[in-house]
């Protein structure tokens, strides 16, 4: 028999087909069917200046729109060969941790959701709200930020941030442990995700699997410790690791996960100094400030040259990956000389990760199919662009 | 050839040029990042070289992506980001495809993930990958027609 599984099903967190082929309750093959939220994003990119299209990497991952904005970011600042300024490196590392928590605790709920357990979904969306409620003090946006620009950042922190984070710091390894009381030991929790979705690391690596997926496996490959950017060699943090490469797995691991980014927060609060620059000085590239623009003739013509043609970075192509909550998030750009991409590409570990689930669920039962969807955690918003 | 960056790349050109010198044209080095440029017809076979050679071991393809040089001859530039897990370096490799015949080798007997790239690749650009286990369109529907990311195709699409 032939079941046609979404693209309207809320185990499939978003628009996602899988067309399943069953012998009784057993899945035989499982073929994804994708492109429900296709938008063009990449498209859209060429015909935007550099600057411009930073509003349209937020729209890929929602769940982890700093992120998209940072990968995008250094990607153009390589290209320009644009330093930035510590400060603003520690900034982002704070902002993309937050990030990767929020992402996570989102991850967690829903799927404990998909499984039948109601009450960890509205912790977690609690406490996410705390991490959204921080971006809105940042960015003025709860998700669609924009908050990290070419050469760093759109606003200096907002006043009181640090009692903000301080806060939210506090409570939150007490809040991970509630989750854990909650499902770790849990019979049920355990009886659906142990054993369910296994994939060996060497079919993991071979399907170009990374992040928590591949971790779980085993592979401690982590981007934010093998390639580091930002500054992440400055922090001390662990790549939290598993062997069993199952559904179970995949949890702990990013259980695991949400403490080590509080570390990395705790440490990038210290790290952040009350005064200095958020942006590098760039005429040409970096907007200048409002004052300047107001009483220098230079100043006032780079700020119009940026908003009326932008910038042109040397030709050339360069590809950034950084660590996103699900992977490896990549951005290629081809540049040939003009103020306008020639081409924009984002490598979305969702995309990439999603490959792996007819492998997963081969034999499995229909219900494991859930589990498996889940942990791979995709966003389509990020799989479709 | 131009100063490299890195240690790795320098390793993987000595590698490949050990193994067939015919197997690099030319080496780009920018912003830090070396890219290999491969003949059209041996892509595939040093594709596997970078997988198989143990000092290399490059297990893992990052991304595949397509880069249309429209108007220019050969128009797209297909870019592969190798990766070695074990070794912690990265690679591209390039190639260039004609917009007359766009035909290449696909990489997924090397590197399996390379099947929805490759997909994608067909779907937006219209580039066949010849040995590809099941090239359907992946983004787009089935009776889309044309392929959006190529130059010439508007930006507000065709009416």
């Amino acid at each position: 028999m032939v079941l046609n599984m979404g693209p309207q099903h809320p185990s499939t967190h978003g628009v996602l087909r899988v067309l399943l082929e069953l012998d009784g309750e057993n899945v035989v093959t499982a073929v994804p069917d994708l492109g429900y939220l296709h938008t063009g994003i990449e498209k859209s990119c060429e015909d935007k200046t550099y600057s411009q299209a930073i509003t349209l990497t937020d729209r890929m991952d929602y769940l982890n729109p700093l992120g998209n904005n940072l990968v995008y970011c250094l990607a153009v600042e390589k290209l320009l060969g644009l330093e930035v300024p510590k400060r603003a490196q520690y900034i982002r590392v704070m902002m993309v941790e937050l990030q990767r928590i929020s992402s996570h605790l989102v991850w967690l709920g829903t799927h404990a959701l998909d499984m039948g357990a109601m009450s960890v979904m509205l912790y977690c969306f609690r406490e996410r709200e705390e991490i959204l409620k921080i971006f809105e003090r940042f960015a003025g946006q709860r998700m669609m930020t924009s908050y990290i620009r070419i050469g760093g950042l759109a606003l200096e922190p907002p006043a009181g941030w640090r009692q903000m984070v301080k806060r939210f710091l506090d409570m939150m390894p007490a809040r991970i442990d509630e989750y854990e009381e909650l499902l770790t030991n849990n019979r049920i929790w355990h009886g659906r995700l142990k054993g369910v979705g296994y994939l060996s690391a060497e079919k993991l690596i071979a399907m170009s699997t990374t992040g928590p997926g591949l971790r779980a496996a085993g592979v401690a490959f982590d981007n934010r410790k093998a390639f580091p950017y930002s500054s992440y060699e400055e922090f001390e943090f662990n790549v939290p690791t598993r062997t069993e490469s199952d559904c179970f797995a995949r949890y702990l691991v990013r259980v695991q996960e949400m403490r080590e980014s509080l570390k990395i927060v705790r440490q990038a609060m210290g790290k952040i100094s009350d005064q200095g620059p958020i942006k590098s000085e760039a005429p040409g590239i970096v907007p200048p400030p409002r004052e300047k623009m107001k009483t220098e003739m230079e100043a006032l013509i780079y700020h119009f040259k940026i908003f009326t043609e932008g910038f042109s970075p040397p030709p050339g192509e360069v590809y950034v990956p950084v660590e996103s909550p699900r992977g490896e998030l990549g951005c290629f750009i081809a540049s040939d000389g003009s103020p306008k991409p020639l081409r924009v590409h984002f490598r979305g570990p969702s995309f990439v990760n999603l490959q792996a689930l007819p492998l997963m669920v081969k034999g499995q039962l229909i219900a494991d199919t859930v589990a498996s969807i889940g942990t791979i955690d995709i966003v389509l918003g990020e799989v479709d662009r | 050839m131009p100063q490299l960056a890195n240690a790795n790349a320098s390793v993987v050109i000595d590698r490949l040029r050990a193994w067939k010198s015919e197997s690099i044209s030319q080496v780009i080095e920018h912003r830090g990042e070396t890219t290999i440029v491969v003949p059209h017809q041996l892509l595939l076979a040093t594709a596997k070289q970078c997988k198989e050679d143990p000092v290399l071991n490059f297990n893992q393809l990052s991304d595949a992506t397509c880069v249309d040089r429209f108007p220019n001859e050969p128009r797209f530039e297909l870019n592969y980001q190798l990766l070695s897990i074990p070794r912690l370096a990265r690679i591209r490799l390039r190639t260039s495809v004609s917009g007359q015949q766009p035909v290449i080798d696909s990489l997924e007997p090397v590197w399996p993930g390379a099947n929805w790239m490759e997909r994608e690749i067909f779907d937006l650009f219209g580039i066949r990958f010849e040995g590809h286990s099941d090239l359907r369109r992946i983004l787009l529907p089935d009776e889309f027609e044309g392929a959006p990311l190529r130059r010439d195709f508007p930006v507000e699409g065709k009416r």
